[in-house]
């Protein structure tokens, strides 16, 4: 089966068996953060199959139709999709090496994504004043948390933003650096789709009759 | 206190005297245990001056083999607290019988059979299959470390925090009574105020962000890292499952978080999902719940597959038979795993034709698995067998899980199902695989990977001592149960009426006493081994004369693994190199470019813990101010950009050339 006369030598007088020079194995890094994202993806799965199974149980309580006040989460996803094409230009400038451009971009992102928070946190407060919180029946329970649990991913998306700019600031587009943007730009566009897809099974199917 | 009712709530919460268990004996004795015990390792660790070099090497090291050491350490320690719970059990279930009620209160006995599910599962099979995985996947294709190696170390950390708030729940408050899958509405907030199902949440939510974060980073390693050369369809087997072991992590574990917290949102801010009323449905929880459960055992099982294949190809000194056959059964068995998760609850009541697509999908899953028990079979065929400790375990196994596998098979046949339903069969027959399957697999690859670990072998006598007291002691203990469950006993029952069942619980029992006897054969073997080390060692690094790449290198490994990064021709890659004369490379090392320890997973971890202690407690001030510092300390560590440093040339050539010597010395 095994040709026990090879030498551990090739041919070319290069070991068979190991590299004779330091192995770089890719950078996992990207990869890594991709399958996170994939698992966080899971967690939102089951949010919304747990809205699916209770969304429609009001508990004799309002219902989508009687709530949701589409022109404003549309103004709302509008920041929220914008703030995704600022992110690309970012990510544009850090292509072109351009720090400063870089940073003017990460910060406009940075704007818009707290604009969508502030709304999501006004409609939440005006929702929990007309006495539709999340403890009123299953199906504000449910969008309360669905819808919620996007907000808070987007709350620590600030936090890192924030924290990527100062370190982008101090360091500069050091490759560390660049790796880390190239994640947090996967993280924001996750978001962004995670959103379209609340956008369109919570809200607009939801004012349905 | 009371001056100040309102600052006493925001520190202190719910946490008042009355949560110390002075008024339960047993547990005051085992806290009385534990702080004796403690204070002697406090006592130890600082008059030998170990506390340095445990801070140092250890607590955040960032070597897999260290992390996957403490990984298993953790595993055999939660393992004791694991059966002390377990004979409880059998000794209150074998006196408990008409006007005798045994010596544990409903309440306690409820705690200890919730604890003793949630510990063997969480914080025993789990660490020690990651503790495996992380020790033998980066040696076995050829890497220097795992892909994120702070990463692993936080995980194990996040998995230590989250044991210890279980050993918490012992001397401070309560842990749940509800089962260790905590259903509600049983875990809702109207039947369990207390603090017992919260530490559940809380000690499960800690280490599973552990567990996934570990699975993250495995799976990178495995397809990023690998020697080159080793295509997938050339790694080794043990590999291979733990490359579907971490899938199923990734995929199942964030089902786990989001049930979790669902349940924590009812019980924290009464919201609706699992309540009777409002709309809830408690059944959601039910299937969610085992969406990530089923998928759960098969995490468990696939090493152990894994570890059984290699251990056979080595001690049957032949390739394993069917390799390929053997990865595709292993990934069939991983997609199979998510279409299956309904038979734990056929009488939910959804009806015969989804009852019938659960139960084939069932059934089809032994289909692949009986693949891998003829595998074995056929290699051990013609086989130069050598019967050491591992290889014992194997065949073990096949026996015992082949009638695991067939009342397996048994209830998931819905209408038997309905009758067996929660009963003793049912414990039994997991029992049956989780014994028979995960926890002898884990036996014999902790005997097998052993002398890679430490350099040398573990003591053969007690070894067979602890496997024949674990195989009989096996038997005895759970066959009766399978007849109690025929008879239609149910389980997590404190006490019996009819006096014809006790003889069963007896005998039961004193399988359990068997099984004690196994496991402290298997502490003796550690002492014995390490006594007697010098008579055990292996100074080739190849004791078991092995094929995969761990045995290429020095036993116990240096730390940068490899001087020179192997490359691979054949499936058994080391068995490739002997036969064609390999010469140890002594010459041309280069510097080694490794990742540098960092405090910061241990720190965080602990805030983490005391985040969730501080939310268990309803402590808001101390669950506030931990949960910003974990914050915090994230962002500070985000800020360190110097994680790595070089081994010198010189240092490689000094550890090459000492492990010469060694090999000279022994020829």
């Amino acid at each position: 089966m095994f040709d026990n006369t090879a030498s551990s030598l090739a041919a070319s007088g290069v070991p068979r068996y190991h590299l004779t020079e330091e192995h770089h194995p890719e950078n996992g890094t990207l990869l890594g953060f991709w399958l996170y994202l994939m698992s966080d993806c899971l967690i939102f799965a089951c949010l919304f199959a747990v809205y699916g199974v209770l969304g429609r149980n009001y508990a004799a309580g309002p219902s989508g139709a009687d709530l949701f006040d589409l022109p404003l989460v549309a103004v709302n996803t509008s920041l929220l999709l914008l703030s995704s094409i600022t992110y690309g230009f970012a990510m544009l400038e850090m292509q072109r090496d351009r720090l400063k451009a870089t940073l003017v971009w990460l910060g406009i992102t940075g704007v818009l994504g707290a604009g969508f928070l502030g709304l999501e946190l006004y409609e939440f407060a005006h929702l929990i004043h007309e006495g539709a919180g999340p403890q009123r029946s299953a199906f504000l329970s449910s969008f309360f948390t669905l819808v919620g649990t996007h907000g808070l991913h987007v709350a620590f998306g600030i936090i890192w933003l924030v924290t990527l700019m100062f370190q982008v600031g101090k360091h500069g587009l050091i490759p560390e650096n660049r790796r880390r943007l190239m994640c947090l730009s996967m993280f924001w566009h996750f978001l962004d789709v995670i959103w379209i897809g609340v956008f369109t099974f919570v809200y607009l199917m939801g004012v349905l009759p | 206190m009371s001056d100040h009712p309102e600052l006493t709530k925001l520190i202190f919460g719910r946490l008042t005297w009355d949560a110390i268990p002075f008024h339960e004996p047993i547990l005051l004795a085992t806290f009385a245990g534990v702080v004796l015990g403690g204070l002697g390792v406090l006592g130890a660790l600082t008059y030998f001056r170990l506390w340095g070099p445990l801070w140092r090497d250890w607590i955040t090291s960032i070597d897999h083999k260290k992390i996957g050491i403490m990984y298993i350490i953790l595993g055999l320690v939660m393992l004791l607290r694991g059966f002390a719970d377990a004979l409880m059990m059998r000794a209150q279930q074998a006196i408990s019988f008409g006007d005798a009620v045994g010596y544990l209160p409903p309440h306690h006995y409820d705690q200890v059979f919730t604890a003793h599910g949630v510990i063997m599962i969480f914080f025993v099979a789990m660490p020690l299959v990651t503790g495996l995985m992380n020790y033998v996947v980066p040696l076995q294709i050829g890497a220097r470390d795992v892909a994120f190696p702070f990463l692993n170390n936080f995980s194990f950390w996040m998995t230590a925090f989250g044991a210890a708030l279980v050993m918490a729940s012992l001397f401070v408050g309560e842990f749940a009574r509800t089962g260790w899958l905590a259903y509600p509405p049983l875990s809702g907030i109207l039947a369990s105020p207390d603090v017992g199902v919260d530490y559940y949440i809380w000690s499960l939510q800690i280490a599973g962000v552990g567990t996934l974060l570990s699975g993250v980073n495995l799976l990178a390693t495995i397809v990023k890292m690998r020697a080159p050369g080793m295509t997938m369809m050339k790694m080794p087997v043990f590999t291979w499952t733990s490359l579907c072991t971490n899938v199923l992590i990734v995929a199942a574990f964030p089902v786990l978080t989001a049930v979790l917290a669902l349940l924590s949102l009812d019980r924290y801010f009464d919201t609706n999902f699992f309540t009777n009323d409002l709309g809830g449905n408690a059944m959601m929880y039910v299937n969610l719940i085992w969406i990530w459960g089923h998928p759960e055992v098969y995490i468990l099982i696939l090493p152990a597959f894994g570890i059984f294949s290699e251990v056979v190809s080595t001690f049957c000194s032949k390739r394993l038979f069917g390799y390929a056959s053997m990865v595709y059964a292993t990934v069939v068995i991983t997609i199979l795993s998510y279409l299956v998760w309904l038979h734990h609850f056929f009488t939910m009541g959804s009806g015969a034709s989804v009852n019938s697509f659960f139960g084939i999908t069932t059934m089809i899953i032994s289909i692949p698995t009986g693949a891998k028990i003829f595998n074995w079979l056929f290699t051990m065929y013609r086989g130069r067998i050598r019967f050491e400790l591992p290889m014992l375990w194997t065949i073990g196994f096949m026996v015992t899980f082949v009638i695991g596998g067939m009342t397996g098979v048994l209830l998931a046949v819905p209408p038997a199902d309905f009758v067996l339903h929660n009963s003793l069969f049912l414990i039994a027959h997991f029992h049956n695989v989780i014994i028979g399957g995960v926890l002898f697999g884990l036996l014999a690859g902790i005997t097998y990977w052993f002398p890679k670990a430490f350099g040398y072998k573990l003591d053969p006598f007690w070894g067979k001592c602890s496997f024949w007291f674990w195989l009989v002691g096996f038997y005895v203990a759970f066959m009766p149960l399978y007849v109690l469950g025929l008879m239609g006993v149910t389980r997590r029952v404190s006490h019996f009426e009819d006096p014809s069942l006790q003889i069963w619980f007896q005998i039961a029992a004193f399988g359990a006493v068997l099984i004690a006897l196994g496991i402290a054969s298997f502490i003796i073997q550690l002492v014995v081994s390490f006594m007697r080390r010098e008579s055990l060692r292996d100074v080739t690094g190849d004791p078991w004369d092995g094929r995969t790449l761990e045995w290429a290198t020095a036993s116990p490994p240096p730390d940068y693994n490899f001087a020179f990064t192997p490359r691979v021709h054949d499936n058994d890659a080391w068995y490739d190199m002997k036969s064609n004369g390999y010469q140890r490379p002594v010459t041309g090392f280069l510097p080694i470019h490794m990742p540098k320890n960092t405090s910061a997973g241990f720190i965080i971890a602990a805030l983490s813990a005391a985040t969730g202690f501080g939310l268990i407690w309803h402590m808001w001030l101390l669950a506030g101010v931990a949960f910003v510092a974990t914050l915090v300390a994230t962002i500070v560590h985000t800020f360190n950009y110097k994680r790595d440093y070089h081994i010198p040339a010189e240092e490689v050539l000094r550890v090459e050339n000492a492990r010469s010597r060694l090999l000279a010395g022994h020829v």
